[in-house]
């Protein structure tokens, strides 16, 4: 769009007060028009009137300018300014209110005419504009042209280049052709040439073979014989016989012989393949037949006439056919009829089948939505499903190891135990639990107890010393009174003093208390004890390495057996050495599966602790 | 899979009798007959100089020993050793011998081909055949030994002579329409006559057995043609390998190309199973099995025996069941006279297994890259041969000489491919099944089944080097043959592996 141009000029102005001018007189009467006109539309002549009106109306002139107005006008229609006289010669009265009238009119008019005048100009401005704006577009359509009708130039000239350009390709191809005509031509002559020369060379090769053969045959070359040892009968054990002319035509009739052979044999296989194929066409046309007639029923009414009177064909034909003599018939009669039928059959087929599709595709298109969720769902469901079996499965596949662990574990020893065993360990890891503490608890008032007796064995000691003492100094008092019995006393003495050494019997126990607890609570104790000695073991416990070990400490018990009397605190060890060593006994095959299974043996062994028991 | 002691040989010469019951085998000048089961030897005849060439005739009963060098033919009886026929060609030379199909006559071919001699055992007459054609397959005789098909040139043109095997006469004679006839093949009934161009020109006539012309193939123009053709047993396809590095196949209903095989450089199709020979043994795949610990698994004999499943293929029926033990000494003593050369007791080495891995696809194939210019590039299906149930095609490359394809030819598609890591010497499948024995030239055999594939150790001192592979007639042993070696490799039939199974606690 162009700009708008805001700019008026004065010339503008004039023309449009002249306008204005101009309209407002269109109010006139017809008939003063044009003296109007003539009178206004010269500019110096309104320029006149303009500078008349400054000095219009002086002191001296009023009746005549008063009367020239009214004048003016009423000859634009206004009333008179004058009232209407009612005499004569009586001087006419300026009427005050026609004045008004007259000048609130003008005023009102004038007002008008500014309005229209503003209208105008700003159409003018628009339509100056509008002119600019379609100058541009003028110059710059002008300047489009322009570059086109150069691109058309350049276009043409490019053309004109493809064109000589092409016109060159085609002169070589054209000489490419020549050049390749020319080749192939010099390739047959090459090979005519070749052909010739070797024919040629091959004349002479057999005239060279032909000598050869007459110099290497007709010389009666003695070497060229056969020596055989005696002849051999014919594999066939018949003789050889004649050449004949007999022979020759027999020859020929058994050639002729093993041909027919041949084609009978082929005519034979193709009759059966044919006869194969027939009868899958019959039982196609049956088929199809059946598939099409009932059927039928529905689309005759609006089948029109071509289809009907094939269905009637096929019917017709259905009839025929169901004789099975027709199919024995050479082709030449049936093939008509029958390729006819068929390929009637399968118009009606296809046109059936695309029906058939188009109505598939039309509800396919309906219920393509309510089909899509559904078969999401569907999908959703059978994910879900296949999920829970995958859990199933998962689950099957973590017992089914773990159950081959164990059998791996009880190398088949019986499984049916750890079978057993795992079945009841919960509850009885529970009671186990129970069982534990009370023991613990007992074990703690054991304790106490036992503490309380070293103290009181202690408090014994202290007292039997004081006694002692005090023996002592009765019997230095006896000794000091009857010095006779002097020697015995010595002994008594030693006596004593290995008895006093018995007060140490009880620190030992003291010092061995934790071993001590063992025997006490032996059942629980004594998983512990053996876990012990197994991790005393440098190596990884194994059967073996526990069996060795037990096998140590039996051997060490039995040799402390020997070694009780010089050691008091022993036998106490042994003891609890031999109750050991029987639970070990007793629970070896469990103890070896728990060495062996690892985790599951802290479990296993509570569990035969349980045993123990009761 | 048990197998033999080494025993001599020179130049390949070994053959087994059409009826399966002897062996022949060539050192130098002397021809070693053994019987096929024991090994033992049979006869031994002395040729007079190192015999190049060795054919059964197709009774069994003679065996033909050519000495090119000489241009001799000397003939041995099976039934009487002291029988013998010494046939001399004299200054013509001698190129080629072989046995007419009914084992009388015996067609000596001359230096230069300037003619077929025929020579008769039965009677003291000598037939001349003129201008047969030096080319890859010039002479063919129909399965039923009935015809004999000869490629002939003359006046610079190709012609077939269809020959009647029993009295010799010429029963058809007309030229084909070839620049350069390379070979002729009957079809296995006898009624189709393949004959092919050389590899100048991609052009394969078919030719009834009265010399109509049945049809003319032609794949594709001015480039390198045909290079191998094969029919199939049942004599409805033929099989025709080019130098494009594909193989076509033809119907005998209308004699068009059925489908065609080509032979990509890489493997995508993830249905193709792939065998890669390892070049070590992979780690023993027992860690999958540890637990339960298997209880017999671990014995010796579970190393010497390889065999290897397919993941997904196997389909459980291990039809080819290896078992690499050597034969017990006792088996022999029961079979014959004990004597230190029949079969070999003595422990060697058991054999290492050899470790096929399935690989996944996609499978690159080590290419070739054929040398422009040279003659005889080394491109295009060099071999290929139909299993005899008609059911697989195995081909080789020679672009790709290190594996070995094998098509299923009733779903006309690839079905496996075997690379070696050295290149296919030979393959040859097992005229009984459908089994295919491959050799690289170096010290394994391969064997390939629907089943799965093997490879097997030649067991023995040093190496013995497969350069041929030969099947017995039953399909129940191969011949390996090496460059001085041959030794035979038993294979147990479907009831064999079920005693060798029961047996192998003994064993260990």
């Amino acid at each position: 769009m162009g700009d708008w141009m805001t700019v008026t000029d004065p010339g503008l102005s004039s023309e449009s007060k002249y306008i204005s001018q101009y309209t407002s007189e269109t109010k006139m009467s017809p008939s003063s028009l044009y003296s109007q006109q003539v009178l206004c539309s010269s500019i110096p002549l309104s320029k006149n009137v303009h500078s008349f009106f400054s000095a219009f109306c002086t002191e001296e002139n009023i009746e005549q300018s008063i009367s020239y107005l009214d004048q003016e006008l009423t000859t634009f229609g206004f009333p008179s300014l004058y009232e209407e006289s009612k005499g004569k010669e009586t001087k006419r009265e300026l009427n005050i209110v026609a004045v008004l009238n007259c000048m609130n009119e003008l005023l009102v008019l004038q007002r008008k005419n500014l309005l229209a005048q503003e209208n105008v100009e700003t159409q003018n401005l628009k339509l100056g504009s509008d002119m600019d704006h379609l100058q541009n577009c003028y110059a710059k359509l002008k300047e489009q042209l322009e570059t086109s009708r150069r691109e058309m130039i350049g276009l043409q000239e490019r053309d004109r280049q493809l064109q000589c350009k092409n016109r060159n390709l085609h002169q070589l191809l054209k000489n490419e052709k020549d050049e390749v005509q020319k080749l192939q031509n010099i390739i047959a002559s090459r090979a005519t040439q070749y052909n010739h020369d070797m024919k040629r060379k091959e004349r002479e090769y057999n005239k060279l073979k032909e000598r050869l053969h007459q110099l290497v045959m007709n010389k009666k070359d003695k070497k060229i014989a056969m020596e055989v040892l005696n002849y051999v009968g014919r594999a066939d054990g018949k003789r050889g016989s004649w050449r004949t002319g007999k022979t020759e035509a027999r020859n020929e009739d058994e050639m002729y012989k093993i041909l027919l052979n041949d084609y009978e044999y082929r005519q034979k296989q193709i009759l059966m393949e044919n006869a194969e194929l027939k009868k899958v066409l019959q039982q196609m046309k049956k088929e199809m037949i059946s598939l099409l007639s009932p059927q039928k029923q529905k689309p005759r009414e609006r089948a029109d006439d071509s289809t009907g009177t094939v269905i009637s064909d096929i019917e017709e034909d259905a009839g025929e056919l169901s004789r099975e003599s027709t199919w024995d018939l050479s082709c030449e009669t049936v093939r008509e009829q029958l390729t006819n039928s068929i390929r009637k059959q399968w118009r009606i087929l296809k046109s059936h089948v695309e029906k058939l599709d188009n109505q598939v595709s039309k509800v396919h298109l309906e219920g393509f939505n309510d089909e899509d969720v559904i078969s999401r769902q569907d999908h959703e469901q059978e994910t879900e499903k296949l999920e829970l079996e995958i859990q199933q499965c998962k689950e099957m596949i973590k017992t089914q190891q773990q159950l081959l662990q164990q059998q791996l574990a009880t190398a088949g020893d019986d499984d049916t135990t750890s079978l057993l065993r795992d079945c009841y360990l919960l509850e009885e890891k529970e009671r186990l639990k129970e069982e534990w503490s009370l023991f613990k608890e007992q074990k703690k008032n054991f304790e106490k107890e036992r503490r309380s007796f070293t103290e009181a064995a202690i408090r014994l000691g202290l007292e039997r010393k004081a006694f002692e003492e005090e023996r002592a100094s009765w019997l230095k008092q006896q000794f000091l009174n009857m010095t006779t019995f002097d020697h015995q006393n010595s002994e008594n003495v030693k006596l004593f003093s290995a008895f006093s050494g018995s007060s140490d019997w009880d620190n030992p126990t003291v010092h061995s208390r934790p071993r001590q607890k063992k025997p006490h609570g032996a059942p629980s104790g004594s998983p512990v004890c053996t876990s012990k000695l197994t991790k005393s073991l440098p190596a990884s416990p194994s059967t073996s390495d526990f069996c060795q070990t037990r096998s140590c400490v039996s051997e060490y018990s039995s040799i402390s057996v020997l070694n009780t009397a010089p050691e008091e605190s022993k036998p106490n060890q042994v003891g609890r050495e031999c109750t050991n060593q029987k639970w070990s006994v007793a629970s070896r095959p469990d103890s070896q599966e728990g060495c062996c299974s690892g985790c599951s043996s802290t479990h296993a062994d509570a569990h035969i602790e349980k045993d123990d028991l009761p | 899979m048990n197998f033999s002691e080494v025993f001599k040989l020179s130049s390949l010469l070994c053959k087994f009798s059409p009826d399966g019951k002897y062996l022949a085998s060539c050192v130098q000048y002397r021809l070693v007959v053994r019987d096929a089961n024991t090994l033992q030897i049979c006869q031994l005849y002395t040729c007079l100089d190192q015999i190049q060439h060795i054919e059964w005739s197709a009774d069994s009963l003679f065996i033909l020993c050519a000495l090119y060098k000489r241009g001799l033919v000397q003939v041995w009886s099976l039934e009487q050793p002291e029988w013998h026929c010494k046939i001399d060609e004299g200054s013509a030379g001698l190129v080629a011998s072989c046995w007419s199909p009914d084992g009388r006559h015996i067609l000596n071919t001359t230096e230069f081909h300037l003619r077929i001699t025929v020579w008769s055992l039965c009677t003291k007459s000598v037939s001349y055949i003129k201008y047969p054609k030096a080319c890859q397959q010039g002479i063919t005789f129909t399965r039923d030994g009935r015809y004999l098909a000869l490629a002939e040139r003359r006046d610079c043109k190709d012609y077939v002579s269809i020959l009647v095997c029993s009295d010799w006469q010429l029963l058809r004679h007309f030229d084909t329409d070839t620049q350069d006839l390379a070979g002729i093949e009957w079809a296995p009934n006898g009624c189709v006559l393949a004959a092919w161009d050389s590899c100048l020109e991609y052009k394969i006539l078919l030719y009834s057995l009265d010399g109509r012309l049945l049809s003319t193939f032609c794949a594709y123009e001015w480039s390198l043609g045909i290079k191998s053709v094969a029919w199939s047993p049942s004599s409805q396809f033929l099989a025709v390998g080019s130098y494009d590095g594909k193989v076509r196949i033809l119907n005998h209903v209308t004699w068009k190309m059925i489908t065609e095989f080509g032979h990509p450089a890489t493997i995508n199709n993830p249905k193709i199973v792939v065998y890669k020979e390892a070049e070590k043994s992979p780690p023993l795949v027992l860690g999958r099995l540890a637990f339960p610990p298997p209880r017999a698994a671990a014995g010796p004999l579970s190393s010497t025996e390889s065999e290897w499943r397919q993941r997904s293929h196997w389909d459980g029926h291990q039809a080819l069941q290896c078992r690499l033990a050597r034969r017990s000494s006792g088996n022999t003593a029961s079979q014959g006279r004990a004597q230190g050369q029949a079969l070999c007791a003595a422990a060697k080495f058991p054999p290492s297994p050899v470790f096929h891995e399935v690989a996944s696809v996609p499978v690159s194939l080590q290419t070739l890259k054929p040398a422009a210019d040279r003659a005889n590039p080394r491109i295009g299906i060099g071999a290929l041969a139909f299993s005899p149930d008609n059911c697989f095609l195995a081909t080789r490359s020679d672009s790709v000489p290190t594996a070995v394809w094998i098509w299923d030819i009733q779903k006309l598609r690839l079905l496996a491919v075997l690379e070696q890591l050295s290149a296919v010497r030979c393959f040859q499948w097992d005229p009984r099944q459908a089994r295919l024995a491959i050799c690289t030239g170096g010290g394994k055999v391969y064997l390939w089944s629907p089943a799965g594939c093997v490879s097997v150790q030649v067991p023995g001192e040093g190496d013995f080097q497969v350069l041929s592979v030969c099947w017995h007639p039953s399909g129940d042993s191969l011949a390996l043959l090496s460059k001085d070696h041959f030794c035979l490799c038993f294979l147990e039939t479907e009831q064999g592996v079920g005693t060798a199974f029961g047996q192998r606690g003994d064993h260990t």
